[in-house]
């Protein structure tokens, strides 16, 4: 009886691999996979540059990997490589869990898998050979752009008629925020990179806009590459993970109106933060400042929504690693959007800015935030997607431990470098003169800028031992998979 | 309206998401463009003394942006004290406007670089560039030996056509040459050509002489020629003070 009603149960799964899934969790699994070995590439490259800061012989006079070419490197692999494609592994696999309906196309979504990767390859080989737009976060070339751009209309379309065929009448929560930032990431992406190639056959092109209304453009792009990109998409991916994790509705359903329409209007508003007291117009710097003090609200009712479904089930801290990264995300996400809005003052601004204290600010929304709610959904995300448990939880809490105490010590260390350089270059002797010569201050980088990039090797370590944790959980599913083929061969021999 | 009918409607939700999100950029971008007192006037004895770059110049920058140098160095001086007393006069909108795309920078892992046109020699620029450390010892920049190498000129046409296509005023017929006289004065209107831009920049490599070999035209003459150029097209003696003040 046990016997046949086991039997039953692997017949039943075995058939069910055979058939096609309710759900595309093939482009899912693949775009996982992808966000990996981004993360661990666009991670190692970050520790590499930062290592180049504090030991510039790093830097060993092969130009394709000096920092300057690096740098972009690195952010790109990061934010769009890893963040990239954890956004669409996960949005690809709540659009469908939400709407109870399998994806619009799997041909159309694996378009969006080859474009999007061959798009991030290719932009960080260009950069090393000297290819880019210099523009900060949108170095890529102009036929680089365009295929982005391609590949982004055609998510769209994916993901608006995976909407309209929902089994279900109400559109979640999680997708109205996928949704805003796939909307908004193409109409940022279109208007920054507008330019005119030099030729029809050169890499190389020139922006439509110059000067102070291309400074404005571009800070306009990309602070709302990090407003909807690493911020708002991210929240989707919150709005989905997080309950489902803990198993508790969420918090407040009026909230997640509210916080969504502000944060996705105030966002547009900011970007000029990034241009105080330079030649960009007053009007508009306060303009983007006065919007800066106003995102903390939505920026924190996003946090407390995110708290408050997690609180109920802090028992589960101890036992559970997947809400401990949850939690850490959302206590960086509150953290970072306070410290935003406190940098975007003019007065605190005016000693921030050009210093280290942005960077480690960056860095605090990026691994803290940004990657923690990755990993942890991952963590949630992986052993379902392939049908079995994570191979070691133990690996779990190891990464946890040396993603919390890298993003601690590279953001001290930053705070440190940071503030400590804009105070020394302000600093006047007896006489009115300047107190110290622009050197100085970078000899006195050096030691933060050695802990911060050790802090970074922690959190690289972290997601490497995440990697190994993931290729042998996809191993051993294979291995159990093919035990109960063997199985129910034999059975079916024997019978 | 109950917020019930935008959740059930992909469509409503989609539009109204565009709206929302679309009315930041408009308020804050396109007025840039009309506002006149945005990009100051900058003229002396009635010429503009802000002008597009000579051909060498322009290859130079291309340099610049091909090795990231906008990733450590800014190009934007801010209205206080220890930069004014540091770099110079605070940057003027007006300064950048031939830009395309400005490099202001966001961080200063070295220092800013408006102005460090002719605060420095030819021969500082060249061996600071190829081994930073031999001139500063505590700089971390890196090396740049492969500057050395000769310089790629030939498309230089196309580029600055290009530009001319998003506005830079270099000129092609003897019309466009007239206009670019009146308003920039003959030697500079004279770098503007674009049908002699691969003869005025051999040229000005060879009178130049920006990496201390005449003969030949590197990557070094280019980017030192620009470096040498910034932030010296505005005389501020010429000026009242408070003059540019009116436009902030």
């Amino acid at each position: 009886m046990v016997a046949s009603s086991a039997l039953g149960s692997t017949l039943g799964s075995t058939l069910g691999s055979t058939q096609v899934e309710q759900y595309n969790y093939d482009i899912v699994r693949k775009f996982t996979i992808m966000a990996l070995v981004w993360g661990v590439l666009g991670m190692t490259a970050g520790v590499y540059i930062a290592s180049e800061l504090a030991w510039p012989f790093l830097n060993f006079d092969i130009a394709e990997i000096t920092f300057g070419r690096l740098r972009p490197v690195h952010t790109t692999l990061v934010i769009f490589g890893f963040g990239g494609s954890a956004l669409f592994a996960t949005s690809y696999y709540v659009v469908q869990r939400t709407c109870q309906t399998r994806l619009f196309s799997d041909g159309m979504a694996n378009f969006t898998f080859w474009g999007w990767n061959l798009s991030v390859g290719l932009a960080a080989i260009s950069y090393m050979f000297g290819y880019t737009q210099a523009r900060e976060y949108a170095e890529m070339v102009w036929p680089i752009d365009l295929l982005i751009a391609v590949t982004w209309v055609v998510y769209l379309v994916i993901y608006v008629m995976t909407l309209r065929k929902r089994s279900q009448p109400h559109i979640y929560v999680a997708n109205w925020f996928f949704i805003a930032f796939i909307l908004a990431t193409a109409l940022l992406h279109i208007f920054n990179n507008m330019a005119v190639p030099v030729h029809m056959f050169s890499l190389e092109s020139y922006s439509l806009h110059a000067g102070v209304q291309d400074a404005m453009t571009q800070w306009w792009y990309g602070h709302n590459a990090v407003g909807f990109f690493l911020t708002a998409a991210f929240l989707g991916m919150m709005y989905y993970f997080i309950p489902k994790q803990v198993g508790r509705p969420v918090y407040s359903y009026r909230l997640s109106i509210i916080h969504f329409w502000a944060l996705i209007f105030l966002y547009m508003w900011v970007g000029g933060h990034h241009l105080h007291w330079t030649a960009l117009p007053d009007w508009t710097s306060t303009l983007a400042a006065g919007f800066s003090i106003l995102l903390l609200m939505p920026s924190w009712g996003g946090m407390i929504n995110g708290i408050m479904t997690l609180s109920g089930a802090w028992d589960k801290l101890r036992s559970d690693p997947i809400i401990r990264f949850m939690v850490v995300s959302l206590s960086f996400y509150g953290m970072s959007t306070f410290e935003g809005p406190l940098m975007s003052l003019k007065s605190v601004n005016a000693l921030s800015h050009y210093t280290d204290w942005t960077v480690g600010h960056v860095h605090s929304g990026a691994l803290g935030w940004v990657a923690m709610i990755s990993f942890g959904s991952f963590y949630h995300l992986i052993p379902r997607l392939w049908g079995t448990k994570m191979y070691s939880e133990a690996l779990i809490f190891a990464h946890f431990w040396l993603a919390t105490i890298g993003i601690v010590l590279y953001i001290t260390a930053l705070w440190v470098a940071g503030i400590g350089q804009g105070l020394l270059l302000r600093a006047f002797d007896e006489y009115g003169n300047l107190a110290y010569t622009f050197i100085e201050t970078v000899s006195f980088l050096h030691q933060p800028y050695v802990i911060r990039a050790f802090g970074g090797a922690l959190f690289l370590t972290g997601t490497l031992l995440m990697g190994y944790n993931t290729v042998m959980t996809i191993r051993k599913a294979k291995k159990e998979q093919s035990e109960i083929d063997a199985k129910v061969a034999a059975k079916l021999a024997n019978a | 309206m109950k917020h019930e009918s935008i959740e059930t409607n992909a469509g409503l939700l989609i539009i109204l998401t565009l709206i929302v999100i679309s009315i930041g950029g408009l308020v804050e971008i396109v007025p840039l463009y009309f506002i006149d007192s945005t990009i100051e006037e900058v003229k002396v004895e009635g010429k503009d003394t802000i002008h597009p770059y000579s051909s060498l110049e322009l290859r130079g920058r291309d340099i610049y942006q091909r090795e990231g140098c906008y990733t450590c160095h800014s190009q934007m001086i801010r209205p206080f004290r220890d930069e004014a007393l540091r770099y110079g006069h605070y940057s003027l909108a007006a300064e950048s406007k031939f830009d395309h795309p400005f490099q202001w920078g966001s961080k200063r892992t070295g220092p800013d670089l408006a102005r460090v046109g002719k605060k420095y020699s030819n021969e500082w620029h060249v061996q600071h560039l190829i081994a930073p450390r031999s001139v500063v010892k505590e700089s971390i920049m890196p090396n740049y030996p492969w500057l050395m190498k000769p310089l790629q000129y030939k498309n230089v046409r196309d580029r600055m056509r290009a530009l001319k296509m998003v506005g830079v005023p270099y000129s092609e017929t003897t019309a466009e040459y007239e206009v670019n006289v009146k308003r920039f004065g003959e030697d500079v209107a004279k770098n503007l050509d674009i049908l002699k831009a691969e003869e005025n920049l051999i040229a000005q490599a060879a009178t130049g002489n920006y990496d201390g070999n005449a003969s030949d035209v590197t990557e070094m003459d280019a980017l030192v020629a620009y470096l040498q150029l910034l932030g010296t097209m505005v005389d501020f003696s010429k000026f009242d003070d408070g003059h540019f003040a009116d436009f902030r």
